[in-house]
């Protein structure tokens, strides 16, 4: 198992077995929550993405009962969900850990350290990428690029960012999740909520959790002290005349 | 000498940036005020006359893209915002939208107003959970302060804004799989003409603009076009967001003119991390052809970037010195845009994955040196063949690589294995004491 590495595994394409149906107590709990995303948009089936992050907070993946869900909202056939649900990375397509790790290995991340935490970590907890800890809660995986480059190496969980990483801060991270401890990210909320939690966000509905955490982390501050430092600002709108004239000779 | 031009990060080191408090404090909404005093038409002549260029790397006048919906078209129209930044590289418009979402609220009220649109969209990629609660916690925000929803400040204006969450898909960063993927299907690119601004989301008239464009419109409507551009170029008018990665001392984002040059930035990067040399650097994204040491005094300009033979894209910039294998560092893109094809356009689909066995084979010093013109020859049935430029912008990496260091890619043949130790690439790799990484 350890090292085994499957590149594309979401799944085949086809619509996976188990349940056709949710149980009616969570259709029943569901369908509000369905009927306010659709009531976001002029057009239901904008509300495809949203529904089947929603569908995820419920069962920590997308599940073919989740799939029929959608397609029930929407007036549309199962196969038509299936077809979204399998072309998006963020979908998981059969259940996984409480704490989706995902170490970024593109280029730039996997220059500065990325590819040598990846190894580390698959060593540490003995599973391969798309992979889940005995206990249930840690899946590891390596991602693409997310907007982090100034903090690298990254690595996130749960899709929060915890920048930059070395391979012994991430064996912490990972042994923390696995005790239980409570474990906060770099730039977020002051603990990490769980997967299922995070996709209930991702469908739209608020946690109240925006106000936590910092506003900016060091490199983007980078620039902004720089210039404080040195006394350098942007022209006023005042000023622009005489660098216009400039311009114009 | 070229300096800093905080604009939209200027407020970023208040610890409550992303507050409509903090916003306010720091001049925020003035601009809408000013706006919804205007005739909708002079703020997309002012955009106009600003020469404000698309911030998401294909550098379109924003002003233009407005000025291209149909008068006559009874549909509604609709503004969405690009906020699927995911180009490799690119980390601009993601801090952005953490640390100051109100000004890309700002400018999305501002914008619509011009367009005349009362429905925009926010399209953010799913991956950043905690920009998402920020996003949305300052459009709320918004509507309690009457500066989102109807009769906008009293202005008569209506306008609704959806935060929209992306679920993994670079492809959906390209406008027409993104207006795709918003209707709810895979995100595949679309054949063009029709342009979104005829026949864009639910084909009614559209406008697609990235965050750092929109976000610009509030400076602009305050400042005017002169105070536009008395910064930047002739052509690339403005400030825009240098982001700085890899083996620099500090790196992060510095918000200054276009037509900046790599070489004054590193002075204020503190330089390459001590002990090292630049060896080479991407202007804009992985999707630019890559840079090197003679590149250092290039404008980074749209025009400037591209006489020299890349394009100013994101102005993303990836700094790698003397440690890194660019045959790794090129595959490891290669393998990226392989994973991100959508797999409408047989050339990229297939172009890309073959890309990936010719050069894996390469790094690991078993390829031929015939596989460099297979490379190009791919490349060759790539460039300018697919929908959308995901396929082009995958050849950039190759080509440019091909061209500045086909030795090394050589060097790998002849040795029969990587002669770099990648190790020495790590942050930590000069740590004497090893508080991180000792493997």
């Amino acid at each position: 198992m350890s090292g085994h590495e499957h590149d594309h595994d979401h799944g085949t394409g086809q619509v996976p077995e188990g349940a056709d149906h949710f149980p009616a107590e969570v259709t029943a709990r569901l369908e509000p929550d369905a009927k306010e995303i659709i009531g976001r948009y002029p057009k239901p089936r904008s509300a495809l993405l949203p529904l089947l992050h929603l569908v995820q907070s419920e069962e920590g993946y997308v599940s073919r009962a989740g799939m029929r869900f959608c397609a029930d909202q929407l007036g549309i056939t199962l196969a038509e969900v299936n077809a979204v649900a399998t072309f998006y990375t963020m979908y998981r397509r059969r259940p996984g850990g409480d704490y989706q790790v995902g170490v970024c290995t593109n280029t730039l991340c996997a220059v500065m350290g990325g590819d040598e935490i990846f190894a580390s970590l698959k060593e540490h907890l003995g599973i391969g990428n798309n992979e889940t800890t005995e206990d249930g809660k840690v899946t590891i995986e390596h991602v693409e690029c997310n907007a982090a480059c100034d903090f690298a190496p990254v690595v996130m969980v749960n899709w929060e960012f915890f920048d930059n990483q070395t391979p012994e801060s991430v064996r912490e991270l990972v042994d923390d999740l696995r005790l239980g401890k409570d474990v906060a990210p770099t730039r977020g909320p002051l603990s990490l909520c769980t997967w299922k939690q995070a996709s209930r966000v991702l469908a739209g509905f608020d946690d109240g959790r925006a106000g936590e955490g910092v506003q900016a982390g060091k490199p983007s501050l980078a620039g902004l002290n720089l210039a404080k430092e040195k006394n350098w600002r942007a022209p006023e709108p005042g000023d622009v005349p005489a660098e216009v004239e400039e311009g114009e000779k | 000498m070229t300096t800093l031009t905080p604009i939209l990060s200027r407020n970023w080191d208040r610890p409550d940036s992303f507050t409509l408090e903090g916003y306010r404090a720091t001049g925020g909404y003035g601009a809408l005020r000013k706006a919804l005093g205007m005739e909708p038409d002079a703020i997309v002549d002012l955009v106009k006359a600003s020469g404000l260029r698309g911030r998401g790397g294909a550098g379109f006048p924003t002003g233009m893209k407005w000025g291209f919906l149909p008068k006559d078209n009874p549909n509604p129209r609709y503004l969405v915002v690009n906020a699927d930044e995911s180009e490799p590289g690119t980390c601009k418009d993601i801090p952005l939208m953490l640390a100051n979402p109100h000004v890309l609220v700002e400018g999305v009220a501002i914008a619509s107003y011009a367009i005349r649109s009362h429905q925009a969209f926010i399209y953010v990629r799913g991956e950043v959970v905690h920009v998402i609660r920020r996003l949305r916690r300052a459009v709320a925000e918004a509507y309690e302060a009457g500066l989102l929803g109807k009769d906008i400040l009293g202005s008569g204006f209506d306008l609704d804004v959806v935060v929209h969450a992306g679920a993994g898909a670079y492809i959906c960063g390209e406008e027409t799989a993104l207006l795709d993927s918003l209707e709810g299907y895979r995100g595949q690119p679309r054949l063009k003409p029709p342009f979104p601004a005829v026949a864009g989301l639910y084909a009614s008239p559209t406008v697609v603009n990235n965050v750092e464009s929109i976000a610009s419109v509030p400076g602009i409507v305050s400042g005017g076009a002169e105070w536009f551009t008395s910064m930047g170029t002739e052509k690339s008018a403005g400030f825009g967001f240098f982001s700085l990665s890899g083996h620099v001392a500090n790196p992060g984002q510095y918000e200054a003119p276009l037509g900046i040059t790599l070489r004054e930035l590193l002075d204020m990067a503190g330089g390459i991390r001590p002990g090292h040399r630049l060896k080479f650097w991407t202007p804009g994204g992985s999707s630019t052809p890559i840079f090197t040491e003679e590149h250092l005094d290039t404008p980074l300009d749209f025009e400037s970037v591209g006489a020299a033979g890349s394009m100013l894209g994101t102005r993303a910039l990836q700094i790698f010195d003397e440690t890194t294998c660019v045959v790794r560092a090129v595959g490891r893109w290669i393998a990226f845009y392989a994973h991100e094809s959508c797999g409408k356009c047989t050339p990229c689909r297939e172009g890309n994955y073959w890309m990936v066995q010719v050069l894996d084979r390469l790094e690991r010093g078993q390829g031929t040196e015939a596989d460099l013109d297979k490379l190009l020859d791919i490349c060759d049935n790539l460039l300018g063949r697919s929908f959308c430029a995901l396929g082009d912008g995958a050849t950039s990496p190759v080509m440019s690589s091909i061209k500045h260091f086909r030795q090394e890619y050589i060097d790998h043949v002849e040795k029969g294995c990587c002669p770099f130790d990648h190790s020495r690439s790590t942050v930590w790799a000069d740590r004497t004491a090893t508080t991180g990484g000792k493997q």
